[in-house]
């Protein structure tokens, strides 16, 4: 009997954990009657997925939430990928003056959050006016500080003979950093990857600064205004909304699991 | 370097060392040096976006924020915010991880079911929750009233607002706080354990005590360092939850409204630099950990 009671704390635990994204299925196939029956029996009386999820894809944009999203997201992993890639492999590879320095401020930087420049970045964009565009959405995190500092420890490992052999042999500084260098650490750039979109697809904190126009708003921010817009008048809607918008990151989150929790708790290992 | 290189070719080196490192270098400038120094100069007058006339105040605004009862009771808000979040988002963490550590077969299940919520969009999640806590729709109050209890309004007391909001903190960060104290149990050599039996400690609870907590002091301490700043950023289940009604503000959502719904430049840039304070000094833990790794 003893060795059960881990398994049945567990499972009281997770039952808490699971039970909102049971709630949120279960509502969003249900028709508006049976939601006010309150009851956590899976099968619906009658099955009214299709509406809901009609309903949230084309009356509340939520199609259009999604793909404002995967263009954000995928600006942003680009080009911090651009920029940190070459920046990593300087640090690591190369001397140049002011390298210390550099690198110093990357591990200051490191501890500045997001928030705390949101103000005067704001400023900058109104001034520009930028604000209600992909770009101001994405501009900020154009660097990270982050993602090299992560490479420049994974391309420390490179072995210094293979760069040198390379060079011999006529190979350009792109080719080794991109061709050679960066192949070595594609653990770390998978890793880097989930965890930057994972980030900006649940981020709702800067879109809600410099996004006012609903047609440019990513899933958090349009989340946020169709819940509002509804206030309980459709909960089926609501929560087929909120299924396809936390979804992606769900489904990709169980096919790779190791990869994902790698990638979000990488923090844990700076 | 094993191979000697020329003059030419280490100038060489040189210039592409800078031209590499040049793009993050100016984006640096831009999007991390010349915001703060912007923010610290905002912070000294009584710009407001849009304005035409500005004039330089010196630390008016952080007098002002001292007496400010808004930005006061944020502060208080979120120290009750950490304050339950972090003991219980810590303690719990660290049990999960205890008990999953030992399962073999199950592990990915429990793992997948407790990580769940990290990656879930928050504001998503915040809406799914407002639903559960419903006072007549949701599954919440209709389990409580089965037990013969009066309903609880989670989202109509003031008094329960923020630790409502808590409670949400805690089911988010669970996981992500369980894996990494997985990452350091699995850390722990299997000899210690094997050690303290042989000393007696033949009891799970003394191991425990005498070797599994000393041993995971850094993971703890880090752990600790991490929900207190992410304790310290709440604002998604303010954005969604309250709103900031009846005096549940939280630091980041009172900062949030005086910076870009009020457009109180000058004011909210202090409040910006408080909020930063705070942080900084909250990761000092973790920049001496990284430092000098704390050993037993």
């Amino acid at each position: 009997m003893r060795r059960f009671i881990p398994h049945i704390l567990l499972a009281a635990g997770a039952a808490v954990m699971l039970l909102p994204f049971y709630w949120m299925i279960l509502t969003s196939i249900r028709t508006p009657a049976e939601i006010f029956d309150i009851s956590l029996w899976p099968v619906p009386d009658r099955f009214n997925g299709v509406e809901n999820y009609g309903q949230a894809a084309t009356s509340v944009p939520i199609a259009r939430f999604m793909l404002n999203g995967v263009i954000v997201c995928s600006g942003i992993l680009f080009v911090q990928v651009l920029t940190a890639v070459p920046a990593a492999y300087a640090l690591a590879k190369l001397r140049f003056p002011g390298r210390r320095i550099l690198m110093a401020l990357v591990i200051a930087a490191l501890c500045v959050p997001m928030q705390a420049l949101a103000l005067p970045l704001f400023v900058g964009l109104a001034q520009a006016n930028l604000l209600n565009t992909y770009f101001a959405q994405m501009a900020p995190f154009f660097l990270s500080v982050f993602a090299i500092f992560l490479f420049r420890q994974s391309f420390r490992s490179y072995p210094d003979e293979i760069i040198e052999a390379a060079r011999m042999d006529g190979f350009s500084e792109m080719e080794i950093c991109w061709g050679l260098v960066l192949r070595g650490s594609l653990p770390s750039l998978a890793a880097f990857a989930i965890f930057s979109v994972v980030a900006h697809w649940n981020d709702l904190y800067w879109p809600m600064i410099v996004v006012s126009d609903t047609a440019l708003a990513p899933p958090p921010l349009g989340m946020l205004l169709f819940s509002d817009a509804e206030t309980g008048a459709n909960y089926g809607a609501l929560m087929a909304g909120a299924t396809m918008i936390t979804a992606p990151m769900i489904v990709c989150f169980v096919l790779a699991r190791r990869h994902f929790i790698a990638g979000i708790t990488m923090t844990g290992v700076k | 370097m094993t191979i000697a290189i020329g003059h030419t070719a280490r100038s060489r080196i040189v210039t592409r060392g800078l031209l590499f490192a040049l793009p993050a270098i100016l984006l640096m400038a831009v999007i991390y040096i010349i915001p703060v120094i912007v923010l610290m100069g905002f912070s000294l007058t009584d710009y407001s976006l849009g304005a035409l006339n500005w004039r330089f105040v010196g630390l008016q605004n952080f007098v002002a924020a001292f007496k400010d009862p808004v930005f006061l009771r944020s502060l208080t808000n979120t120290a009750l915010y950490a304050a339950i979040v972090i003991p219980a988002g810590v303690f719990l963490g660290l049990g999960v991880a205890l008990l999953v550590h030992g399962r073999k077969a199950s592990r990915g299940f429990w793992e997948t079911a407790y990580f769940l919520p990290v990656t879930a969009t928050l504001v998503a999640m915040a809406t799914v929750w407002q639903f559960l806590l419903h006072p007549s729709l949701g599954p919440v109050n209709a389990a409580i009233k089965w037990f013969g209890f009066d309903p609880v309004s989670f989202l109509g007391n003031p008094a329960l607002l923020i630790p409502t909001m808590a409670l949400i903190g805690v089911w988010q960060i669970l996981g992500f706080n369980m894996v990494l104290f997985l990452a350091g149990l699995t850390a722990i050599p299997q000899d210690l354990h094997e050690a303290a039996r042989m000393d007696g400690a033949r009891n799970p609870i003394d191991r425990f005590l005498t070797v599994t907590w000393p041993m995971l002091g850094p993971t703890t301490l880090f752990v600790v360092v991490t929900t207190s700043i992410s304790a310290f950023k709440v604002f998604e289940t303010v954005a969604v939850l309250t709103k900031g009604r009846s005096g549940s503000e939280t630091l980041l959502y009172a900062l949030y409204l005086e910076g870009f719904e009020y457009s109180n430049t000058g004011y909210a840039a202090a409040l910006t630099l408080i909020f930063l304070a705070i942080v900084l000094i909250l990761s000092i833990g973790q920049t001496v950990r990284m430092d000098r790794k704390v050993h037993y």
